[in-house]
C-alpha cells in the first residue's frame, strides 16, 4: 500500500516536471528605434524579464528602464533623467494574455502567429494594447517575437519645445525573448 | 528495496507525509498573471550607482564630479564677457571677452583628459580628472562621489622683462582639486572642492606662490531640463585673500535635446582654475559682474561595445 502511494507520488511529480507549464527568461531583448529628422534614436536592453504560462496563455514582461543602452551616453542620461524619469518609474511592464490560444500548440515545434492583449505600463501610464507576434516553439525553448509601435504622447513622455518636430513622436519597439522551461 | 522493510514505522510515516506535502505544494500551481510577475520580481541585490549628479563636467566655472563618458570627445567653448559696470559705451561688457576653446576626452569612464587655450594671459592648459569613488547604494554603499582634478597651465605671454634671465618654468602654474559631491535628491546636488594652486612665478614678492581655497557649489533642478547652479570659492591663503576677491557664480544649465548650455553671472574674468580662484578682482557689489556661457558638443568617437559592428 505504502509502495503504491510512493509510486503514485513519484509518477505524478515526474509527470509535472516533465511538462513545463511555465517558460521564463531574465535576459530577453527589447530594442527600440525612432528616426526623427534631427536624432536617430536606438537603444537596446538585454536584461528583460518575462514569463509565459503556456496553459493559461498568460504572458508578462518586466523591463528595467535603466538597463537600456544607447550609442550616445548623453542620450542615455537624458532618456533616464528627462524622458522616462527612471528614478520615479524604474520599470516598464506588460501583463497580458494570448487571445488566440487555439492557434498555438506549445507541445509541437513550429512557428505560430499570436495575438496578445493586455496592459502595457510605461512612465507610470497604463494602456490597454493589442499586438501581434510570433512564437517559435522548439523542444528546448520558446522564442517570442514582436514588433510594434507606441506613441510617446500616450505615455506622457514629453518632447521639449526646442527639439519638437525633430524627434520622432512614435517609436518602434522590437521584442525578442527566448524563454526556457521553468522547473521547480 | 527502499522502504520495503521499514524498521521504524514512525519515520516511514513522516517520510510519506513530507513527500505528500511536497507533492501537494508543487501541485498547487499559482495561477494568474500577478503570480507570474512574482517569478520575475526583484532578484539579487545589486549596486546602483548614482548618475547625472550634475548635467555637465563643470558646475559653472569650476569642475564637477562628472566626466565625459568613455569614448566621448567634448568640444568646449567658454566665454566670459567684460564686467557689466563698464557702461553703455562697451555695451555693459559685451564688447570685451575672454574665451577658452577646449577639448576633453573620456579614455575610460573613470579617467578623462583635457586641453585648451584661454585668451587671458594667452594660457594653454592640460588636465586630468580621475573618478576615485562613485556615490552608490545597494551592495556597495557610498554616500559621496569623489574625483581628483589636476591641471597644469602655461602662459605664453611675452616676458615682461626680456632683459633678465627668464626660465621656462616661470610660465607654469598648477591646480589640484579633490571634488566631493553628493546627489541628495533627483533635484538637488552639492559639491565641496578643496583646492591647492601653485604658481612658479608671481608678480610681487608679497604674493603667495601657494594658494589654498575651498570651493562649494550645487545645483537645484527647476525642471527636468533647467537647473540653477551656484558656485563659490573661498580663498584661505591670507595674502591672496587680502588682495583679491572670492569667486561667486550664479548660473543656469539649460539642456536642449543633445546639448547643455550653461549661462551664468560671475565676478571672475578668468576661465581656468589658476585664474579665477586666486586672481578674481571683481566685486559683485561694485557691479563687476561678467556674463558668461559654456557651450559643449559631444562627439562619440568610440561606440559602446553593444553598438560596434
Amino acid at each position: 500500500m505504502k509502495k503504491l502511494v510512493l509510486l503514485l507520488i513519484f509518477s505524478l511529480t515526474f509527470f509535472q516536471y516533465g511538462n513545463a507549464q511555465r517558460y521564463l527568461t531574465k535576459n530577453g531583448q527589447i530594442s527600440f528605434f525612432s528616426d526623427g529628422p534631427l536624432e536617430k534614436i536606438e537603444a537596446q536592453n538585454n536584461q528583460v524579464n518575462s514569463v509565459l504560462d503556456v496553459k493559461s496563455g498568460d504572458f508578462v514582461f518586466k523591463v528595467l528602464m535603466k538597463s537600456f543602452l544607447f550609442e550616445k551616453a548623453l542620450m542615455q542620461e537624458h532618456f533616464n533623467e528627462n524622458y522616462v524619469e527612471s528614478d520615479q518609474f524604474p520599470n516598464a511592464t506588460f501583463v497580458g494574455k494570448i487571445t488566440n490560444p487555439e492557434a498555438i500548440d506549445f507541445t509541437k515545434p513550429g512557428t505560430y502567429d499570436a495575438i496578445l492583449e493586455g496592459k502595457l505600463s510605461i512612465h507610470g501610464v497604463t494602456k490597454q494594447v493589442k499586438e501581434q507576434g510570433t512564437f517559435q516553439v522548439s523542444t528546448e525553448a520558446i522564442v517570442g517575437k514582436s514588433v510594434f509601435i507606441i506613441k510617446l504622447a500616450d505615455y506622457n513622455i514629453s518632447i521639449p519645445g526646442a527639439v519638437a518636430g525633430k524627434i520622432a513622436e512614435e517609436i518602434e519597439i522590437r521584442v525578442d525573448v527566448r524563454l526556457d522551461p521553468l522547473k521547480f | 528495496m527502499l522502504f520495503s522493510k521499514p524498521n521504524h514505522p514512525k519515520i516511514m510515516k513522516t517520510t510519506v507525509a513530507v513527500l505528500l506535502l511536497t507533492f501537494f505544494v508543487s501541485s498547487f500551481r499559482l495561477t494568474g498573471q500577478e503570480d507570474l510577475m512574482d517569478l520575475i520580481g526583484d532578484t539579487k541585490p545589486t549596486t546602483e550607482y548614482t548618475y547625472a549628479t550634475f548635467k555637465s563636467t563643470r558646475i559653472s566655472l569650476g569642475q564637477s564630479v562628472e566626466n565625459p563618458p568613455e569614448g566621448n570627445l567634448i568640444f568646449d567653448v567658454q566665454h566670459h564677457f567684460g564686467p557689466a559696470n563698464i557702461g553703455f559705451n562697451d555695451f555693459f561688457g559685451l564688447d570685451q571677452a575672454i574665451t577658452r576653446l577646449g577639448l576633453q576626452y573620456g579614455i575610460t569612464n573613470w579617467l578623462a583628459v583635457g586641453i585648451g587655450r584661454s585668451t587671458l594671459e594667452k594660457t594653454v592648459n592640460g588636465w586630468v580628472k580621475i573618478k576615485l569613488l562613485r556615490q552608490s547604494t545597494g551592495e556597495v554603499n557610498s554616500p559621496v562621489s569623489v574625483s581628483y582634478f589636476g591641471d597644469a597651465a602655461l602662459s605664453t605671454l611675452k616676458w615682461a622683462d626680456p632683459v633678465r634671465t627668464n626660465y621656462f618654468s616661470s610660465r607654469l602654474s598648477y591646480a589640484s582639486q579633490v571634488l566631493i559631491a553628493r546627489k541628495l535628491s533627483n533635484a538637488l546636488s552639492v559639491q565641496l572642492s578643496p583646492t591647492y594652486i601653485h604658481r612658479n612665478l608671481v608678480e610681487k614678492t608679497t604674493d603667495d606662490n601657494d594658494v589654498l581655497a575651498l570651493g562649494a557649489g550645487g545645483r537645484v533642478k527647476l525642471n527636468n531640463r533647467v537647473s540653477l547652479n551656484v558656485e563659490y570659492y573661498y580663498v584661505l591663503s591670507a595674502q591672496t585673500a587680502k588682495d583679491y576677491n572670492n569667486s561667486l557664480t550664479l548660473g543656469f544649465d539649460i539642456e536642449t535635446g543633445g546639448h547643455v548650455f550653461q549661462l551664468f553671472f560671475t565676478n571672475s574674468q578668468g576661465i581656468i582654475e589658476e585664474h579665477f580662484i586666486p586672481k578674481t578682482t571683481g566685486k559683485w557689489l561694485n557691479g563687476d559682474i561678467h556674463f558668461g556661457f559654456n557651450i559643449s558638443r559631444n562627439f562619440v568617437l568610440k561606440k559602446p561595445k553593444e553598438f560596434q559592428d
